[in-house]
């Protein structure tokens, strides 16, 4: 195939523990590390291989954020994506005008494949690839753990609650996937250096004429109720017993 | 509660059954409404008994048709969409078959989506959990706006089974269905134990645990207790067991009544699938596993010598 377009975005590393701002207005993000979110950099290491393949000439990254975003974009270039495109937006935006925003690039761009992960781990929504997908009636293939590629055919296997599903999908197709289907490799210093050479188009929503007015109003963000704390036991018997006066565990 | 609000939930189903998780999003569409009428798509004429006796449904709407036989998302959307077009609100369990089907439905209505309702505060206002839980977000969403949610099954009990709904049957509308999409099975390992997401005690096993060959023992203990046999990431990655028994943010989110965790370190993201548990017993050689931060009863041992003496104790 020609092109595969790969979309990301930026959030907190997986690895930092959130803390909420005192007036629960949201998540503190000042200082905190950031980082492509996980589920999207497997979708990015999983178009590399198509590409390194010999199955795709081109890979390229789009993420709409902050202009801090460049910074997760050139990662994915160093990571080997050919090309990124950067629509700015400063703050959050609903999955469907996320989808939206993405549908101009893919007319443009016309990317026989579109991968992505099956939900960012800020606001665990797994909507954009969906949505993206219905805008074109292209098929969709969510939650996948395995891709292979046959002519104008991507058989996909999805992790889905009841255990293993297998689709088949003509192309063009939107993949969204999950944790197994690979391990992103690590970017090494001189694919950063060349990284930085690699073009970066920046583009205002505006230009692409959706609408980013909102229908959904965030009041508060707040923890959750705090669990009691516990106790630590010895062994078996105690915890039997402890089971039994919880009525857990029937005499 | 405004009853003058329609509600439409699409029902889940696999191999001839209505999943639980349909009954918690009927639990969910009656605290915002109590015009509340439950979708069928299926191949299989049987179903619609079984979702006429959901307490809280006014009226089961069946469509058959040997299209809807596999739950294709691009398939059922646009039927999804158009018969919507007669509701205000159109809810969806929050599993693999929700999440992938909603947001299309969302799309061709072109409204925004909630995802993973935990709690109804009004018919506008909602609570969600983001951040794997380690927040929650109260939303409202617009006035006048078709609202398409799912629904977090582990936050809402199951309704009753005594209704005796009238149950129409309606003709597959005229709307476009693409055959881009084909089905080609599903690998789904037959369960001897309690499905994960219904068991009252869940047993689970991380990378502690070490081979398959071990986790013998995990069934065993689930087998006296009664219990459905869960995992973390780690122990799915390993290959010790399949991947519908992972557990957590990505995995399956859990309320049993009893959790036990052997040979799982605690990471956020295995939390995430268990902070609605009752009580949450962690068994760990080291003391200093995260773990211990969450449990409610935390002992510090080795679970191949734990388990047997545990096991003997409840005879
Ligand atoms: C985006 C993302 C999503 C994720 N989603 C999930 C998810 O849904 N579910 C999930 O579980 N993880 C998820 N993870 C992975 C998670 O971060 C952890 O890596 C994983 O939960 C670790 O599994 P574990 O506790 O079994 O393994 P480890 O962290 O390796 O812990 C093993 C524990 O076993 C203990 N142990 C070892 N031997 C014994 C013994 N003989 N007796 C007693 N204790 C013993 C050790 O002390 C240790 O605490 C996700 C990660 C990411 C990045």
């Amino acid at each position: 195939m020609e092109k595969i377009l790969v979309c990301i975005k930026r959030v907190i590393d997986y690895n930092v523990k959130i803390r909420i701002k005192p007036d629960e207005s949201g998540v503190i993000t000042d200082g905190v590390k950031m980082s492509i979110n996980p589920f999207d950099e497997i979708a990015l290491e999983e178009a590399l291989r198509i590409k390194e393949s010999g199955n795709a000439n081109e890979v390229i990254i789009v993420s709409i954020g902050p202009d801090d975003t460049q910074q997760q974009l050139r990662t994915g270039l160093a990571m080997g994506a050919d090309r990124a495109i950067h629509i700015e937006h400063p703050t959050p935006l609903e999955p469907i005008q996320v989808a939206k925003l993405l549908s101009r690039i893919v007319e443009q761009e016309q990317p026989e494949l579109i991968l992505m992960g099956k939900q960012a781990i800020d606001d665990d929504a797994n909507q954009t690839g969906q949505m993206l997908a219905q805008i074109f009636s292209y098929p969709q293939a969510t939650f996948a753990s395995k891709i292979t590629l046959t002519g104008n055919t991507l058989e996909v296997v999805r992790e889905v609650d009841q255990g293993l599903e297998i689709l088949d999908v003509d192309l063009p197709a939107i993949v969204t996937v999950d944790l197994r289907l690979n391990e992103p490799r690590y970017v090494k210093l001189p694919d950063i250096m060349k990284a930085k050479k690699k073009p970066l188009e920046v583009l205002d929503p505006v230009s692409l004429d959706v609408s980013l007015d909102p229908s959904i109003k965030v009041l508060n963000v707040s923890a959750p109720p705090p669990r009691q704390s516990g106790v630590m036991l010895e062994d078996a018997s105690q915890l039997v017993s402890s089971l039994k006066e919880k009525g857990l565990l029937n005499d | 509660m405004t009853s003058d609000q329609k509600v439409l939930v699409i029902a889940e189903h696999f191999q001839g059954e209505i999943i639980s998780s349909t009954s918690k999003a009927i639990n969910c569409a009656s605290q915002i409404s109590s015009q509340v009428d439950l979708l069928v798509l299926s191949n299989d004429p049987n179903l619609s008994d079984h979702a006429s006796r959901y307490d809280g449904i006014n009226e089961v709407l069946v469509i058959n048709d040997d299209l809807f036989e596999n739950s294709i998302a691009s398939i059922m959307a646009p039927v999804i969409a158009e018969i919507a077009s007669s509701y205000d609100y159109v809810l969806a369990p929050s599993t693999t078959f929700g999440k992938d089907l909603t947001p299309r439905v969302s799309a061709v209505l072109d409204v925004s989506q909630i995802t993973d309702i935990m709690e109804v505060i009004d018919s506008r206002t909602f609570k969600r959990p983001v951040y794997a839980g380690n927040a929650i977000e109260t939303i409202e969403i617009n006035q006048g706006q078709k609202v398409v949610a799912t629904v977090r099954p582990a936050s809402f009990k199951d309704v009753g089974d005594s209704n005796n709904a009238s149950v129409k049957i309606l003709d597959l509308p005229s709307v476009d269905i693409p055959n881009h999409t084909r089905f080609k099975g599903i690998q789904s390992e037959v369960k001897e134990r309690p499905d994960l997401q219904v068991a009252s005690v869940v047993i689970s096993g991380g990378r502690g645990v070490g081979s398959a060959e071990n986790f013998e023992i995990l069934y065993q203990l689930a087998d006296k207790l009664g219990a459905s046999v869960g995992a973390s990431r780690a122990a799915v990655d390993a290959g010790y067991v399949p991947n519908d028994m992972q557990v957590g943010q990505t995995g399956k989110i859990i309320a049993p009544d009893l959790y036990f965790a052997f040979g799982i370190s605690g990471a956020i993201q295995h939390i995430a699938g268990i902070k609605d548990a009752g009580t949450i017993v962690a068994v760990n050689k080291d003391p200093d596993a995260p773990i211990f931060e969450i449990a409610d009863i935390g002992i510090v041992a080795d679970l191949f010598e734990f388990i047997p003496d545990f096991l003997s104790k409840l005879d």
